[in-house]
């Protein structure tokens, strides 16, 4: 018998069925849940089955963070709906209006282990797994369903191994591997598997970075991704220095659906858009997009080292006449540790907008929608017609240092000139 | 079961949910506001001439992108019981099955029906056909659990039952 995936051990273990192997279908019970402004939907639709809270209130997680602070009046009652729940229900982890994105809070807050089966109503849910758990999206009736019983059916994926030999060369980030990944394997390219990081390169990757990774696996499709647990989780969090791995690692001799070998010198900084995140090539096929708004923030790249890498590139530039910069910090915690290291005042002084914490602009609700005609660079996910505001307006995806340079120059622009540092 | 009979509204592949339905409409949860914005992204018709018994049929991937649920909620806002796609995105199709839509893998039936097409789709005979009888796929039956929520009318009354039976 051949050893085992991650992804087959986690969700063995979430159904009692220590043997499950890919293909199986099976009874699980996650080890957190989580939603966010759709709570509101999961409430409407756990109300039909007439129970009082959730079978187990301290595995729920409940953000406010995708219209926060609320952007209309239906969103505030909403907002004012879901504050009433969670007190009513005995729900303890609940982050309001400011605290930041959700899946940064998961991992930020240590709301979830390695190892652990996280199921979660928004699709970069597929986030957590830096740190080692298996995280997966679903929808709000399916939450209910959870809320009232504990269990749902989830098929075990295969697996995708990505491994990746080499050094990444200056001014290229995680988000490049990502976006060169996803032009690789496109947008179904994943389709319902698990796509695990792993080999000898993640060590230069921070658990920042390994988010990433994980949450772009969602736009090829992948139903879970996984940085399987390794000594940079002693960092995260001291107590996983001592974590039984093996239970959040695939064994030597698993089987996997495929391999693939990147290597690190093919990845340049990279650009994807307009309208399909796997469209990415080099930044210098884009350089001459003139750029109405750039964006830094989200789930995806509002971390601490991604608005370093933009400071790093703002520091004593200006954004251009013409363009304006967003930064939305993706927590609290990470602004306020900007702000003591001095990078938030860089990007203010460079003509850069802070944002509260939160998803900000990334879906068209509020804080930066954009105008018929305009061009965004941003530092986001997705790059899909109309997702921030006019269908007319074009949206293109790269790193937080590539979107700081094309504020800088006015168009979209190689952050290779800008960075002369050895990263 | 589901016999609907209409016209076929076809989308190619990848279509995401910020197609279906965009952000900046999900403020309001009512089904009837958002049945008005369906499809706005990809269709100047849909909106205004989908009606209940269409079909839509689709390529590949369809409805990746964001876990919303009221991608689904919308097309259902006008009365669309079926989606035939040569794939589906994941949550989408978990979504779609949690909401009573019967939603098929087809291989063949993308590039054997037109935009327009009026058809009839039977889920006891898994067949779509055209009704003027020149075109006529067999529909693979939908996996047992997704199929069994679908015949419950979807995952809360699926839910309902299964906890009823677990109290007797």
């Amino acid at each position: 018998m051949s050893g085992r995936t991650v992804a087959e051990k986690i969700l063995g273990r979430a159904a009692g069925k220590p043997g499950a192997k890919a293909g199986d279908v099976l009874e699980v019970t996650p080890d957190v849940v989580m939603s966010h402004e759709n709570t509101f939907l999961v409430d409407k639709a756990f109300e039909q089955f007439d129970l009082e809270r959730p079978w187990a209130p301290d595995k729920v997680v409940v953000v406010l963070d995708h219209r926060s602070p609320a952007n209309t009046v239906q969103t505030a009652n909403a907002h004012a709906r879901i504050r009433e729940i969670v007190r009513r229900m005995g729900i303890e982890r609940f982050y309001d209006v400011g605290e930041g994105v959700c899946h940064q809070l998961l991992v930020e807050k240590k709301l979830v282990r390695p190892g652990q089966l996280v199921l979660g109503a928004d699709s970069h849910t597929t986030t957590v797994g830096a740190v080692g758990a298996f995280g997966a999206g679903i929808g709000a009736t399916e939450m209910a369903g959870i809320w009232a019983t504990g269990e749902t059916w989830l098929k075990v994926p295969e697996t995708i191994k990505i491994t990746m030999t080499g050094h990444l060369e200056r001014a290229v980030f995680p988000k490049d591997i990502a976006l060169y990944l996803a032009s690789r394997l496109g947008p179904s390219g994943a389709d319902y598997m698990c796509m695990e990081f792993s080999g000898i390169f993640l060590f230069d990757i921070s658990i920042s970075g390994r988010m990433v990774l994980c949450n772009m696996a969602a736009e090829m499709g992948a139903k879970a991704a996984i940085a399987p647990a390794d000594s940079t989780f002693g960092a995260w969090s001291p107590e996983c220095a001592s974590l039984n791995s093996g239970a959040c690692t695939s064994d030597p001799d698993a089987s996997y659906h495929d391999i693939i070998e990147l290597v690190a010198e093919d990845i340049s900084p990279m650009v994807s858009g307009p309208d399909r995140v796997e469209s990415g090539r080099g930044v210098e096929e884009f350089e001459d997009i003139e750029v109405d708004q750039a964006f830094i923030g989200t789930c995806t790249n509002g971390r601490l080292e991604d608005l370093i890498a933009a400071s790093w590139v703002l520091k004593g530039n200006k954004v251009a006449t013409g363009t304006r910069l967003l930064v939305a910090p993706a927590s609290k915690s990470v602004l306020s540790d900007a702000l003591s290291m001095g990078v938030i005042q860089t990007i203010l002084e460079a003509g850069g907008t802070i944002l509260p914490p939160g998803c900000g602009p990334c879906l068209g609700a509020h804080e930066g929608v954009l105008a018929s005609g305009e061009v965004c660079i941003s530092s986001s996910n997705r790059n899909f017609k109309g997702r921030m505001g006019s269908e007319d307006a074009k949206i293109f995806l790269a790193s937080p240092a590539t979107v700081a340079a094309s504020a800088v120059k006015g168009r979209i622009e190689d952050p290779r000139r800008w960075l002369n540092v050895d990263l | 079961m589901l016999t609907c009979e209409g016209r076929v509204w076809k989308f190619g592949d990848d279509v995401n949910t910020d197609l279906i339905i965009p952000g900046r409409y999900l403020d309001n949860y009512d089904p009837d506001h958002l049945a008005k914005h369906a499809m706005e992204g990809i269709s100047k018709d849909f909106a205004s001439e989908a009606s209940p018994g269409d079909v839509i049929v689709a390529g590949s991937n369809f409805g990746c992108g964001s876990s919303r649920e009221q991608a689904v909620v919308a097309l259902r806002g006008h009365g669309v019981k079926a989606i035939v796609a040569v794939s589906f995105a994941r949550i989408f199709y978990r979504n779609a099955i949690n909401l009573g839509m019967h939603v098929y893998q087809s291989p063949e039936a993308h590039s054997m029906f037109a935009d327009g097409d009026v058809i009839s789709l039977d889920s006891e005979k898994n067949r779509l056909r055209s009704v003027d009888g020149s075109r006529e796929v067999m529909l693979a039956d939908m996996p047992t659990r997704p199929r069994e929520i679908v015949d419950s009318g979807g995952l809360i009354p699926y839910v309902k039952h299964i906890m009823l039976e677990r109290k007797v």
